[in-house]
């Protein structure tokens, strides 16, 4: 039988030079390490991709301060129409520099090349583009401030980001921060500090005013700091809800304000009416595309039990086309799994899906023997009181369960301490709307996943956390007045 | 079994399937707008996911070989000539004069009145002849007329015969009329394989190309194909997608494989070797083979052989290292 052989395709990684180490990013300059450092490895090869400074809280201070400075002498000064040349400078630097932030996203983060050239980088443009056109326009995005002022910045923000999407995150907290006339220091994520350290120079190359935009790298500690010190405004936090609450718990009784975008449980409901080739590639993209390592991820599929055995069947059948691999390489549909830590944690709630009941399947594909790895798993038969159905497993496994009506399917979707996203497969047009409706969750697609878009708003409810990112929404939470 | 009996049983097949004692057209209306909805964003996307695999080397040298024998090799033109066919033909048995190691090409498709010619210049040889009938490319004409048109195409040597349906009356919901025709026309080209074209640009929406695809398999078509190559838009790789999950799920409820064949539209070597990965990941492996899965393309090939050149010699070539006695204007 003829077959044709997906010879590897891999991207070169001659255009990111990578430095052997890292300093904090503070007042515009490289601040040469002077505490300990950390490695950053490749997670589909454990290599070790260079050192990376652990910020102490004498570092983040510092940030900090040189934030304020920038706000107080430059950045506040500055007109809308100014910041906004900033932002689209940046933002056509992201797009000359694509490949180069593709490449080192796929090599820090372990997600395959398509997806972060695909997805992460312009996606990451077209927020700093977004918010370019707004820094002129706030009057029109938020109401008024008192004698109908233009409404004003809160100053230092804290922007703290997690692994899965670093860049991308980055410019979802930088770009709406600085359109509104704020400065920022961001803490990126331990295991993915280098696309960061690579839009810091960025940042030099737009010749953004020092001390706009300072990166301080570190771990919970510094990320600990960053939210204690008493210089930071907001505190903007995309990851795990646990983290989450010690930040909330860290603010209350502060004049510090937060937006917290945490984790998630989402649920994948499909009906026996869905446009069905379709919604397979909803289930696979909502729960395969990055690993897994999606807040919003469709991690419940909850199908009408009258097609379940049809969807489990031709959910089974296009597993086995996705090809799992070398991240660099263009073929590739599922990567390596961003940290030895996580893929733990990903082992181990399967092994309790295991334990508890529910059947365990996956393709069975060969993986590389360097690097942390894991089949894309579906686990069929799970009940809502299965752990894999309440758990957030943020890894590549998908628990399927089923449901007869419309309003079972309700309870169930909402029968989950978080709310970020759900997506809904119907045909049917009031249905669709009526469920949306229904579904305590952030963000509801219909017939389609994972879609995102800066103009659109996103955050949950719940434990998935408070306050929008994107839209006007999102950009009323870096202005005194509503979003406060 | 005679030729009475073959849409006859036909259709007792279809009731089977159905599950009715009478084949009527509420019946067919039921069970086609029954089938799952296609949603027409999740469906281009999925092409365009396709459309991103990466096919080099090794696998793009065998990938245009199999491309190439793929190819019917197609002319339908009212200045169609005697000699234009011949060398259509010659092309399809030696694509590359400079290299004997090319494949020959799946068949040459021609009108009615070429089949003869058709078929002694292709004397001996695999290459088969397809002949479009059924009053190609419009199909309006009478059932009697088509039905001769594809006898007479088969008394002329025809192997496969390329019909088209009645678009007008798959749009105005005389879904047992198409089923008839198809079924009364696979009955009357006898041993020629028969292909049954959509014309999927006059179809309209991803879920008439479904239920079109359905109808077909159903009334007997042994290949579903896109277009006339007449109408604009002709084969898009979303629509070729519709078409293979079709012949996919066909198998899976009847155990009968069918053929796919896109025509028109497609140029290039990249757009070729993106429809054999879809073959592949849709379908399944089992339809990388010209008996499954064809290309209706006459300026295909060109590239296809500009293409193996350049992975053979190392260098682009160009047209003019081409020989073409036909250089076609139909797609």
């Amino acid at each position: 039988m003829t077959v044709i052989e997906y010879a590897p395709a891999p991207e070169s990684r001659a255009l990111v030079r990578l430095e052997a180490s890292y300093g904090l990013f503070v007042g515009g300059e490289f601040v040469a390490a002077s505490g300990p450092s950390f490695a950053t490895i490749n997670p589909a090869t454990e290599e070790v991709l260079a050192q990376v400074s652990e910020a102490s809280a004498a570092g983040v201070d510092a940030a900090v301060k040189a934030a304020r400075t920038a706000y107080t002498r430059v950045w506040s000064k500055l007109s809308g129409t100014d910041r906004g040349k900033y932002l689209f400078r940046i933002a056509r630097l992201l797009q000359e520099r694509a490949r180069e932030f593709a490449v080192l996203e796929t090599l820090d983060n372990g997600k395959p090349i398509t997806q972060s050239r695909d997805v992460d980088i312009p996606l990451a443009a077209a927020h700093f583009f977004y918010h370019a056109g707004w820094a002129d326009k706030l009057a029109y995005a938020v109401p008024p401030g008192p004698g109908g002022s233009t409404p004003a910045p809160l100053g230092v923000v804290g922007g703290i980001i997690p692994w899965n999407f670093p860049l991308l995150m980055l410019a979802w907290k930088v770009a709406p921060a600085l359109a509104a006339g704020n400065t920022i220091v961001l803490k990126p994520a331990e295991t993915t500090p280098l696309t960061a350290l690579l839009f810091a120079q960025v940042c030099q190359e737009a010749e953004l005013p020092p001390g706009v935009v300072n990166i301080v790298t570190g771990a919970g500690a510094t990320g600990a700091a960053l939210v204690a010190h008493p210089g930071v405004d907001k505190i903007a936090f995309t990851g795990s809800t646990a983290v989450g609450k010690q930040i909330a718990r860290a603010l209350a009784g502060t004049r510090t304000s937060a937006t917290l975008e945490l984790g998630g449980k989402g649920a994948n409901i499909v009906f026996d009416d869905a446009p069905l080739d379709e919604a397979i590639e909803g289930i696979v993209g909502g729960i395969f595309f990055n690993q897994g390592h999606v807040c919003c991820a469709g991690s419940r599929l909850l199908v009408q039990e009258s097609i379940a055995d049809e969807v489990e069947r031709r959910l089974k059948r296009r597993l086995a086309t996705l090809r799992v691999g070398d991240p660099l390489d263009k073929n590739t549909d599922v990567g390596a799994i961003n940290s030895r830590t996580q893929l733990d944690t990903i082992a181990g709630l399967a092994h309790v899906g295991e334990a508890e009941g529910a059947h365990r399947w996956d393709t069975g594909c060969a993986l590389p023997e360097q690097g942390f790895w894991f089949r894309p798993t579906v686990f069929t038969g799970v009940t809502q009181t299965h752990r894999i159905a309440q758990e957030e497993i943020f890894g590549p496994v998908l628990s399927v369960l089923t449901f007869r009506t419309p309003a079972e399917a309700v309870a169930k979707a909402n029968n989950t301490p978080y709310g970020l996203a759900a997506g809904i497969w119907t045909e049917k047009g009031s249905r669709l709307l009526w469920l949306a409706d229904q579904l305590k969750a952030g963000v509801v697609w219909g017939n389609t996943y994972n879609q995102f878009d800066p103009t659109s708003p996103f955050g949950g409810v719940k434990e998935s956390g408070y306050g929008r990112e994107g839209g006007r929404h999102g950009l009323a939470a870096y202005l005194q007045g509503e979003g406060h | 079994m005679s030729r009475t009996d073959l849409a006859a049983q036909t259709s007792a097949s279809a009731r089977d399937l159905l599950g009715v004692s009478r084949l009527t057209n509420a019946a067919l209306t039921r069970w086609l707008h029954a089938l799952p909805g296609v949603d027409q964003v999740g469906c281009e996307a999925r092409a365009g996911a396709l459309s991103t695999r990466s096919v080099k080397a090794d696998s793009k040298r065998a990938a245009i070989d199999l491309a190439i024998s793929m190819i019917d090799l197609t002319t339908l033109e009212g200045a169609d000539t005697h000699n234009r066919v011949r060398g259509l033909a010659a092309k399809a048995l030696r694509p590359d004069p400079t290299d004997p190691s090319t494949p020959r090409t799946a068949a040459v498709c021609v009108y009615g009145d070429m089949v003869a010619t058709a078929k002694e210049a292709l004397q001996g040889s695999d290459v088969k002849v397809a002949a479009v009938a059924t009053a190609f490319p419009s199909g309006r004409a009478s059932l009697a007329v088509k039905l001769v048109d594809t006898q007479d195409a088969v008394a002329a040597g025809a192997d496969e015969i390329d019909m088209v349906i009645d678009r007008g009356a798959f749009l105005s919901g005389r879904y047992l009329d198409v089923f008839h025709q198809v079924a009364r026309v696979k009955e009357a080209a006898g041993p020629a394989r028969l292909k049954v074209i959509m014309e999927t640009g006059e179809l309209a929406t991803y879920d008439n190309v479904r239920r079109a695809s359905w109808l077909c398999l159903l009334a007997g078509a042994d290949f579903i194909k896109t277009s006339t190559g007449k109408i604009s838009p002709a084969a898009t790789l979303p629509v070729t997608l519709v078409m293979l999950e079709a012949v996919r799920d066909w198998r899976d409820l009847t155990g009968t494989m069918a053929g796919v064949k896109p025509a028109g539209g497609i140029r290039t070597s990249k757009d070729a070797i993106r429809y054999l990965v879809a073959v592949q990941e849709t379908a399944g492996a089992d339809w990388l083979d010209n008996h499954w899965f064809r290309f209706g393309a006459s300026s295909l090939l060109g590239d296809l052989l500009l293409q193996r050149q350049r992975l053979r010699d190392g260098v682009y070539s160009s047209v003019t290292y081409i020989a073409d006695d036909s250089p076609s204007t139909a797609y």
